[in-house]
């Protein structure tokens, strides 16, 4: 009996659940509403990070927010996504996401799959150390040193398998533990895009603490990633680009995201058309 | 679509003998440490019976990521020890061994504390008459038996420890996961022919292991 | 409390106790003091790494509540729909005709054979290719059939093992009575084994609550583990007391989960006191030979 009443009640939190879940799953689908749906890095300061407050910031979300006012659509009509790197493809092809700004690198293999605006940016692959540290001026000097990077991302091969094979690299889950290892030496140096490490130089937290050494070990142009043979988007976001660079917005948002670690940023790149 | 695949840029078969080797140290390190966690939860003394009980319950309720980067964290990164090893790469490979040791050992506890419990209380009982000591019933009488019933659950703690080793390229094992994580950022075109390769790997890993086992489980099973 | 394995200490073994007890306990406090000093010197018991989670109520309201949110969404779901889908395989599996048994067999296996995050990014695969299912959803529909096709095989093995531990004598009798093959498992076998399995159960819905987190970093599903991303973005890498806050928000719900489960076994085990299970396990057998198991 008792069997059948605990059941009984179990069965009755069954159906709440899942009428409740029904319930919170209003369809907005796709991004063909009177919203925008935009792909953005949730966690990468100085690029896009979601704040405690909820809002988003970073240079990455300033062009996107640039970007979506002039198609037409102004922030409140912006529905934020994150895109981790290895969904973003699948993410502009399942039509999930308009477009996509996010550390997007345009590369020969990305291209067969999804369509590029831009660049808006050319960043360079350089190295995270202590502030105190002055041993790494060049490639070479990589091959003694103790590495960071999250496991799998293209810096982190480019290391391996280019730059500095004979370097002790460290392969992390986030950039986040790279940092916690910089800070603790365990390891000597996190390597990624400079935007990137200029973002959590500039953090208050670790102002004053680390340094960029300043080295290009690659050129990434950063895209915005959009669906394939969508000529027409591709057309507005490069127009929009233009002005964004052309107007000083461009000159503005650099200054305002990276100004504070020091980065020496690259000029505008010429938008490709 | 395999072009990929004949290029050389992967080493496939190495990466699945890391997760073999991961698999293998991991599982002799979880039966040791899961035995000495469920005899201390048995012993007469208290103390012991309370950390057995409470380590068991903390680690078995945190997720195995957490245990892991833990290791890396708290073992090599704050308190320096790297278990003897000079690469990065070993480092990882050794600290995922002790995470995995350290969470798996919880499940092998677990599965023999049901198999002491299939033990006859008149197993124990005959064993103290003749004047053994709590050791001596432990590892002459009840053990023995206990292990034997506890095949299925230890064979399917084996399997998901093989699988769980994914997990250990969060600080970077050079194992399968870690090579589906360059696959994955490489060949976004070829998605599904990557992960239909892995998810093939693991079940020539995993499938003879639990076969064999259930097989096992049935000769060795203690008829009563 | 006395167990079988040993006998009551007298005067020396108490003290020998005494002796084991103060050598463990020093043990254990030198090695959380060569961890606490070693964390100190570091910098990572800073008051910064670690006040946003007290003073700041937006880590919790902006990351961690929501991150909370979509674990418990996505285990209530995965748990309500693999018990039952489990409970028929398991019971496919002990079928008397081959043609169910057969493919029931393997379907278990295959699926208890692949890591759960590998079926995750399969379904969400096909959620996309195939279906309608908004983006907003997809992530939370893969974690859920992922959790549930790898859980659903676990659990199947569970009953299965769990009605085999029954003794004969109740099928038996159960036949004696006329009863129909469904009748026996129906009203017989299953409610007697569910109080067998119910421990091993338990440690499964604690593995399913865990696995969430496996659809935190590869496919977006804004878990609670994937929250640390963001956190450490915010904070200044506060790496190690993120983890720590995590870890313990999933102790604290995994703990309440298996004392509500305890306290419903011990409801249940009240109101069969004359069971055969208690009858004829000697030295308490409360486990079923199959526990629970995480699968990555």
């Amino acid at each position: 009996m008792k069997l059948r009443k605990i059941s009984a009640a179990a069965s009755a939190a069954v159906v709440l659940a899942l009428t409740a879940t029904a319930c919170g799953s209003g369809s907005d689908s796709g991004s063909n509403g009177d919203k925008i749906n935009i792909g953005i890095k949730f966690d990468q300061p100085g690029m896009g990070l979601k704040t405690p407050d909820g809002t988003y910031t970073g240079f990455d979300v300033d062009v996107a927010r640039y970007v979506a006012k002039e198609l037409g659509y102004p922030e409140d009509k912006i529905n934020w996504k994150q895109a981790p790197s290895a969904e973003r493809e699948n993410m502009i092809k399942n039509g999930d996401v308009k477009y996509i700004v996010g550390t997007y690198s345009i590369t020969e293999k990305r291209l067969k799959e999804v369509d590029f605006a831009g660049p808006y940016f050319v960043a360079h692959q350089d190295l995270l150390v202590r502030a105190d540290d002055n041993s790494i001026t060049k490639v070479e000097d990589l091959n003694s040193k103790k590495l960071c990077s999250v496991a799998g991302s293209t810096s982190a091969q480019n290391v391996r398998d280019k730059l500095a094979p004979k370097a002790d690299l460290r392969q992390l889950g986030g950039y986040s533990e790279c940092l916690t290892g910089l800070e603790n030496k365990s390891v000597d140096a996190l390597t990624t895009d400079a935007t990137i490490l200029a973002g959590y130089a500039a953090q208050k937290e670790h102002q004053g603490k680390f340094k960029l050494a300043g080295l290009s070990l690659s050129d990434e142009k950063y895209g915005i990633g959009l669906k394939k043979g969508d000529a027409d988007l591709k057309g507005k976001i490069n127009k929009a680009l233009e002005k964004m660079i052309s107007d000083g917005t461009w000159d503005k948002l650099v200054k305002q995201h990276f100004g504070p670690s020091g980065y020496k940023n690259d000029p505008a790149p010429k938008i490709a058309g | 679509m395999f072009d990929f695949l004949d290029s050389g840029q992967y080493d496939l078969l190495g990466a699945f003998w890391v997760t073999a080797q991961l698999a293998l140290y991991s599982a002799i390190g979880s039966l040791i440490w899961g035995t000495a966690l469920a005899a201390m939860r048995v012993s007469p003394v208290p103390l012991m019976r309370t950390f057995g009980t409470t380590y068991v319950n903390l680690v078995r309720n945190t997720p195995l990521t957490v245990v892991i980067v833990a290791c890396s964290f708290g073992l090599d990164q704050t308190l320096g020890i790297t278990l003897g090893a000079d690469s990065s790469e070993d480092i990882g490979f050794r600290l995922a061994i002790l995470g995995l040791v350290a969470y798996t050992g919880t499940f092998v506890c677990e599965a023999l504390r049901s198999g002491i419990n299939t033990v006859p209380t008149g197993q124990a009982e005959a064993g103290r008459a003749l004047g053994l000591s709590f050791t001596q019933v432990l590892t002459l009488v009840v053990l023995p038996q206990a292990f034997r019933a506890a095949v299925t659950p230890l064979a399917n703690v084996l399997i998901a420890l093989t699988k769980n080793t994914t997990v250990a390229a969060a600080i970077g094992a050079a194992e399968a996961a870690l090579l589906m994580k360059d696959m994955i950022e490489n060949e976004a075109d070829a998605l599904f022919v990557v992960f239909a390769l892995f998810a093939f790997g693991f079940m020539v890993l995993t499938l003879p292991t639990g076969l064999f086992l259930g097989w096992a489980a049935k000769r060795l099973a203690v008829k009563r | 409390m006395s167990s079988v394995l040993y006998d009551n200490p007298g005067p020396r073994a108490r003290r020998r106790n005494v002796l084991y007890t103060v050598a463990f306990l020093a043990v254990l406090a030198l090695v959380a003091w060569w961890v606490l000093t070693a964390l100190n010197d570091k910098g990572q018991l800073d008051a910064a790494k670690w006040s946003p989670f007290v003073t700041d109520p937006q880590v919790w309201t902006t990351y961690l509540l929501p991150g909370l949110t979509e674990t418990l969404k996505a285990a209530a779901l995965a748990i309500l729909i693999a018990l039952p889908l489990g409970a028929a395989l398991g019971i496919g599996r002990l079928s008397d005709h081959a043609w169910v048994r057969v493919p029931v067999g393997a379907i278990v296996e295959f699926f208890r054979a692949i890591p759960v995050l590998i079926l995750m990014i399969f379904a969400s695969q096909i959620y996309a290719k195939f279906t309608t299912v908004s983006s907003d959803f997809r992530p939370l529909y893969a974690v859920v059939t992922g959790l549930v096709l790898y859980n659903a095989s676990v659990i199947a093995e569970v009953v299965r093992a769990g009605v085999l531990s029954l003794p004969r004598g109740q099928s038996d009798a159960a036949v004696a009575l006329g009863m129909r093959k469904g009748q026996s498992m129906l009203y017989v076998l299953l409610p007697q084994a569910v109080t067998v399995m119910l421990p091993a159960l338990v440690s499964q819905l604690v593995v399913i609550v865990k696995d969430t987190a496996l659809g935190g970093a590869v496919l977006g599903f804004g878990e609670l583990l994937s929250q640390n991303r963001q956190i450490t973005a915010n904070y200044g890498a506060n790496t190690i007391a993120t983890f720590t806050v995590i870890a313990l928000v999933y102790i604290a719900l995994n703990a309440v989960i298996t004392n509500l489960a305890s306290r419903l076994e011990k409801r249940l085990r009240q109101g069969r006191k004359t069971s055969a299970v208690k009858e004829n396990s000697p030295a308490e057998t409360t486990e079923t030979p199959a526990g629970a198991v995480s699968g990555a």
